[in-house]
C-alpha cells in the first residue's frame, strides 16, 4: 500500500519531467526536466530497496554518478552554444548541425 | 500515521514545486525550484529508512547539482533570464504525451499487486559500503571511469574558445 502511493509519486513527477522535456526551447530547462525524471526514477528505486529489498540502494548511488556526469557534460555543451550563437534555444543546435 | 502525514506533506511539496520547475518563465527561480524538489526527495529517502542516500542526495544533488546549474544559468542566461516558450499548440501535445503516460504506468501500479511485500530491513550504511566494494566491485570501478572521461569531455567542451580549430592548439 505504501509501495503503491510512492510510485505513483513518482510517475507523477516523472510525468511532470517529461511534460517539461517536450515544452521547454531553452537548453538549461531541459537540463532541469530531465533532472526531475532521472530524480523520479531513483526515488523508485529507493522505494523498492526499503519495501521489497534488493540492490536498489547500490543502485542509486550508480545513478547519482551518471546524472552527475551528464549535468556536467550537457552544462559544458550549453556554454559551448552560447559561446557560438549568443544564445542557448535549441532550435539554434539543430542549425548548428548544418 | 505521522509517517503518512509526513509523507503526502513531503508529496505535495514535490508535486507543486515540479510544475514550478517546468512553467516557471524565470530560470533562476526554475532552478531554486528544483532545489526543492531534490531536499523533498532527501526527505522522503529519509521517510523510506534510506538516511545515508538522504545525506547524500543533499551533498551532490542540493550541493553540486544545483550550485553548477545556477552557474549555467548565470554564464549563458541573459540579464532576465526569460526563457522562451514554444507555441501553445505543442504545449498542449506535450502535456497529451504527459497525461497518457502517467495515465499507462499509474493504471499499470494500480492493478498491480504489491500485497505479497517481503518487508526486509533495508541496508545499513555499513552493508551498504560493502556491497559497493564486494559484489559491485567491478561496476564501481566502471562509474569512476565514466565519471572521469565526463570531467575530461565537459573540460576539453568549454574549454575550446573558437569554432575553427586551427586558431588554437589542441585543447590539453
Amino acid at each position: 500500500m505504501r509501495l503503491t502511493e510512492v510510485l505513483l509519486l513518482a510517475t507523477l513527477l516523472f510525468s511532470i519531467g517529461l511534460y517539461g522535456v517536450l515544452t521547454r526551447r531553452h537548453a538549461v530547462a531541459l537540463l532541469l526536466s530531465i533532472e526531475l525524471m532521472a530524480n523520479a526514477a531513483n526515488v523508485v528505486f529507493v522505494a523498492f530497496a526499503t519495501l521489497r529489498g534488493g540492490p536498489g540502494e547500490a543502485l542509486v548511488l550508480f545513478a547519482l554518478v551518471v546524472t552527475v556526469s551528464e549535468v556536467a557534460v550537457g552544462l559544458a555543451l550549453v556554454m559551448l552554444l552560447y559561446r557560438r550563437h549568443g544564445d542557448t534555444v535549441l532550435d539554434l543546435a539543430r542549425e548548428a548541425r548544418h | 500515521m505521522t509517517f503518512r502525514l509526513a509523507f503526502w506533506l513531503v508529496a505535495l511539496v514535490m508535486v507543486v514545486a515540479a510544475y514550478l520547475v517546468v512553467r516557471s518563465q524565470n530560470l533562476v527561480r526554475a532552478v531554486l525550484w528544483l532545489a526543492l524538489v531534490l531536499l523533498g526527495t532527501a526527505a522522503l529517502y529519509a521517510l523510506l529508512d534510506a538516511p545515508f542516500l538522504a545525506g547524500v542526495q543533499v551533498l551532490t544533488y542540493v550541493g553540486g547539482v544545483v550550485t553548477l546549474m545556477i552557474f549555467g544559468v548565470m554564464v549563458t542566461g541573459r540579464q532576465e533570464g526569460a526563457v522562451a516558450e514554444i507555441d501553445s499548440a505543442d504545449r498542449i501535445r506535450g502535456l497529451l504525451v504527459a497525461v497518457g503516460f502517467f495515465a499507462l504506468v499509474g493504471g499499470a501500479i494500480l492493478k498491480t499487486d504489491f500485497s505479497n511485500v517481503i518487508a526486509p530491513r533495508p541496508p545499513t550504511t555499513a552493508e551498504l559500503a560493502r556491497s559497493l566494494l564486494d559484489d559491485y566491485l567491478l561496476a564501481f570501478e566502471v562509474t569512476s571511469l565514466l565519471l572521469l572521461a565526463a570531467v575530461v569531455g565537459a573540460v576539453v567542451l568549454a574549454r575550446r574558445r573558437d569554432p575553427t580549430p586551427e586558431t588554437e592548439g589542441s585543447p590539453r
